[in-house]
């Protein structure tokens, strides 16, 4: 039984390839595409290393670079076979790279596939990561002086100014951190003394906030220290005041950003895998197209194009039994003549499948 | 390209006589075929010149208007206009100017242009010399320029605490975020915050002894402080930001008033915004003098092959060698003529049969 049979005369056959050399070039600009993608999404990434402590989400830009360059590679080949193809001298040179092509072809797409998963999925990871970071970018604001983490200051400060957002997962976090270096502080004025005595560390902890988390739209100048003394400042409530200071933590801007970058690529990325899909497909009709019309005495004539000459289990039972008898083969069998005697039993019966034309793999 | 550049030769080689006529070139048929040619191409690289010219013209008045709010006036936007309408109007030019040489080398289709190319080139020249106006307006309206964002930025300073007032509410976020983008502080510089008060009295607690002796210690009864807004302060200083009491260094711990750099920008607003605009109009100057350049010669081809063609018209052998020229008289001469017609219309009260009567005459005199 074949699996979705199609008459194709010699028009429909020309016409199948000079439609699939166009789809196939359409395919090469979407490989482009996703290498581009790739490239985009890896910059941003990178653009915010110091924040974020390991590179797992790599991950993603890293194949949607190594899929978009084989792609490329991969559509290329097609759009020559299309061209060979209504050429009946040099079509069979491609025969035995079509099989391998198809399996290339159908890994590029599980490999898209797998990359629209892993995006939702190391959501994650990726929080994980710039928990860390930023923790750690607090905690070493203070270390202007220290090399390897002078420029954190900065780093982060700019971070809040352009995302607007403040700390970890809010404010907060700067009241747990000394963020004020030792440099600049006074140790012999009478607040410092009292301030460094009341935590076990020593850690000149204050309720105060740097200056890039003051939000612009506030109406009024920003209060940036004795953030929880409502007497402190004049017509000031801590509770209720939302408009001083950034809400939101750096942590979730961060990943919302990202997470919107991904997702924006997701239905491009989808869209890409259909037209690889279509490719893979109609190659597969004008190869056994073509390769029927070979076999016709009058090679004008109409002949069928299958994707499976069998069904699908069958084809797969036969793919499973070819791949064990190679494997039994490449063995080195040291318990002697019965094993030896499947062997061949198995080595004849695969032959014999073997024999009558299986294009299918 | 190359019949172009033959073609100039050729002009050099040639004798320029002083009168009557102006530049004259020797055109055989096969210079005039190739020119035609070159010409119809370089009118298309024009075109799209063209739409250059008013793509760039957009973009700069957007800029401009993006900081709207810390601009006096809107002088300077006479630049960008100018160079849209000489982009769209370079477009219809280009276009003819296509046209007139496609059929320029067909004797039966050229003479329908003969009444439209007058005042083609008196339209194509005013336009070309507008594009090379605009590139000197752009440096000459540099002082308008400042003198309106001295006078926006003074204002945007002054309203920066007016956040509960209609119409002035957006002014500390858009100061704020300008300070912040353009990493500068204040008008010329930071202490201009010193002068203003920019903390609004809703926020001042006047039972207090400070606020009392600040508001005391000036005429107006202003609170003063020696203190900037948070966005004057600068990411790469080492140390936290000081934005209070930035005149009394006993107020910080190790820090010098005199010495310190990092803390705040110490560029003033208004040269940050000069600086960025006019790198913006040099780069498009720049572009659109190479535009102005291709245009020029675009219409200094197209004359010579009106005029080469136009000896050719009405003769039977059409391959003979006839001479193209710039201008028929010399250039005060031709001006005039041109200027005669618009002189004319102006002075219709004044004009009587005189100039009527002359007007007759010029039209026989005109090739």
């Amino acid at each position: 039984m074949v699996l979705l049979k199609m008459k194709f005369n010699q028009q429909r056959r020309v016409r199948l390839a000079q439609g699939l050399w166009l789809l196939s070039w359409l395919a090469v600009m979407c490989g482009a595409f996703i290498f581009c993608l790739g490239v985009y999404l890896k910059t941003e990434l990178l653009r915010r290393d110091e924040v974020m402590e390991n590179t797992e989400i790599h991950v993603v830009p890293n194949i949607l670079m190594m899929v978009g360059l084989a792609s490329i590679g991969t559509n290329w080949v097609a759009t020559r076979v299309c061209q060979d193809s209504l050429d009946a001298s040099r079509f069979p040179r491609w025969k035995v790279l079509l099989l391998a092509w198809f399996v290339v072809a159908a890994l590029l797409c599980c490999l898209l596939l797998a990359v629209v998963v892993l995006s939702y999925a190391l959501q994650g990871r990726l929080e994980e990561s710039l928990k860390v970071g930023l923790r750690n970018g607090i905690r070493f604001y203070k270390d202007t002086d220290v090399p390897g983490r002078c420029f954190q200051k900065e780093t982060f400060d700019r971070l809040q100014m352009e995302f607007r957002c403040c700390g970890n997962n809010n404010f907060k976090d700067w009241f747990e951190v000394q963020w004020v270096s030792g440099r600049f502080l006074d140790y012999t004025a009478q607040e410092v003394k009292d301030r460094i005595r009341s935590n076990v560390d020593g850690r000149y902890l204050l309720d105060g906030v740097p200056f890039s988390c003051c939000n612009p739209a506030s109406p009024r100048p920003c209060l940036q220290y004795h953030l929880t003394d409502n007497r402190a400042h004049f017509n000031y409530d801590y509770l209720s005041e939302d408009l001083n200071l950034y809400s939101r933590g750096c942590r979730q801007a961060l990943t919302d950003y990202y997470m919107g970058l991904m997702n924006s690529t997701g239905p491009g990325v989808l869209s890409v895998i259909l037209i690889q899909v279509s490719v893979i497909l109609s190659l597969r009709y004008l190869q056994t197209a073509v390769e029927g019309a070979m076999a016709l005495e009058n090679p004008e004539g109409d002949s069928e194009g299958y994707i499976l000459e069998k069904g699908v289990k069958e084809t797969f039972e036969e793919v499973k039994v070819k791949v064990l008898t190679m494997i039994k083969l490449a063995q080195v069998d040291p318990e002697g003549v019965p094993d030896e005697a499947e062997a061949e039993k198995a080595a004849d019966t695969a032959t014999e499948k073997a024999a009558s034309p299986t294009p299918a793999s | 390209m190359l019949a172009l550049a033959d073609f100039f030769v050729a002009i050099i080689e040639t004798e320029i006589s002083i009168a009557p006529r102006h530049l004259v070139a020797l055109l055989p048929l096969f210079p005039r075929v190739k020119l035609a040619q070159g010409l119809w191409l370089l009118s298309w690289c024009a075109t799209v010149a063209g739409a250059t010219t008013f793509t760039l013209g957009c973009l700069l008045k957007t800029e401009l208007r993006r900081r709207a709010e810390v601009m006096d006036n809107t002088d300077i936007h006479v630049v960008p206009n100018t160079l849209m309408i000489v982009g769209l109007a370079s477009l219809g030019i280009n276009y003819f100017a296509s046209k007139i040489c496609q059929d320029a080398l067909d004797a039966g289709r050229f003479p329908r242009w003969k009444n439209f190319l007058k005042p083609y080139f008196a339209v194509s020249c005013f336009f070309t010399v507008l594009m090379l106006l605009s590139v000197i307006m752009s440096y000459a309206m540099k002082g308008s320029l400042e003198s309106s964002l001295k006078a926006g930025l003074r204002n945007g300073i002054r309203f920066y605490k007016d956040t509960d007032t209609p119409g002035r509410c957006f002014q500390k976020q858009n100061i704020d975020r300008l300070q912040m983008e353009f990493e500068c502080c204040g008008n010329n510089d930071f202490r201009d915050w010193f002068e203003v008060q920019w903390i609004s009295n809703r926020y001042l607690d006047f039972g207090s002894k400070e606020v009392k002796d600040r508001v005391k210690s000036n005429v107006d009864g202003r609170y003063l402080v020696d203190g900037v807004p948070f966005s004057c302060c600068n990411p790469r200083s080492p140390r936290p930001c000081i934005q209070y009491h930035l005149t009394n260094n006993s107020a910080h711990y190790n820090y010098d008033y005199l010495t310190e750099e990092l803390n705040i920008y110490l560029r003033g607003c208004r040269e940050a915004l000069v600086h960025y605009y006019m790198g913006l109009m040099n780069t498009i100057g720049a572009g659109v003098l190479s535009i102005f350049i291709l245009q020029g010669s675009v219409l200094v081809s197209l004359r010579f092959l009106q005029t080469a063609m136009e000896a050719v018209a009405g003769k039977e052998n059409t391959e003979i060698e006839t001479e193209g020229y710039l201008l028929e008289k010399g250039v005060k001469d031709t001006i005039m003529e041109y200027l005669d017609p618009v002189l004319k219309f102006f002075l219709l009260k004044n004009g009587g049969k005189v100039e009527e009567g002359a007007a007759a005459d010029k039209p026989a005199a005109v090739p």
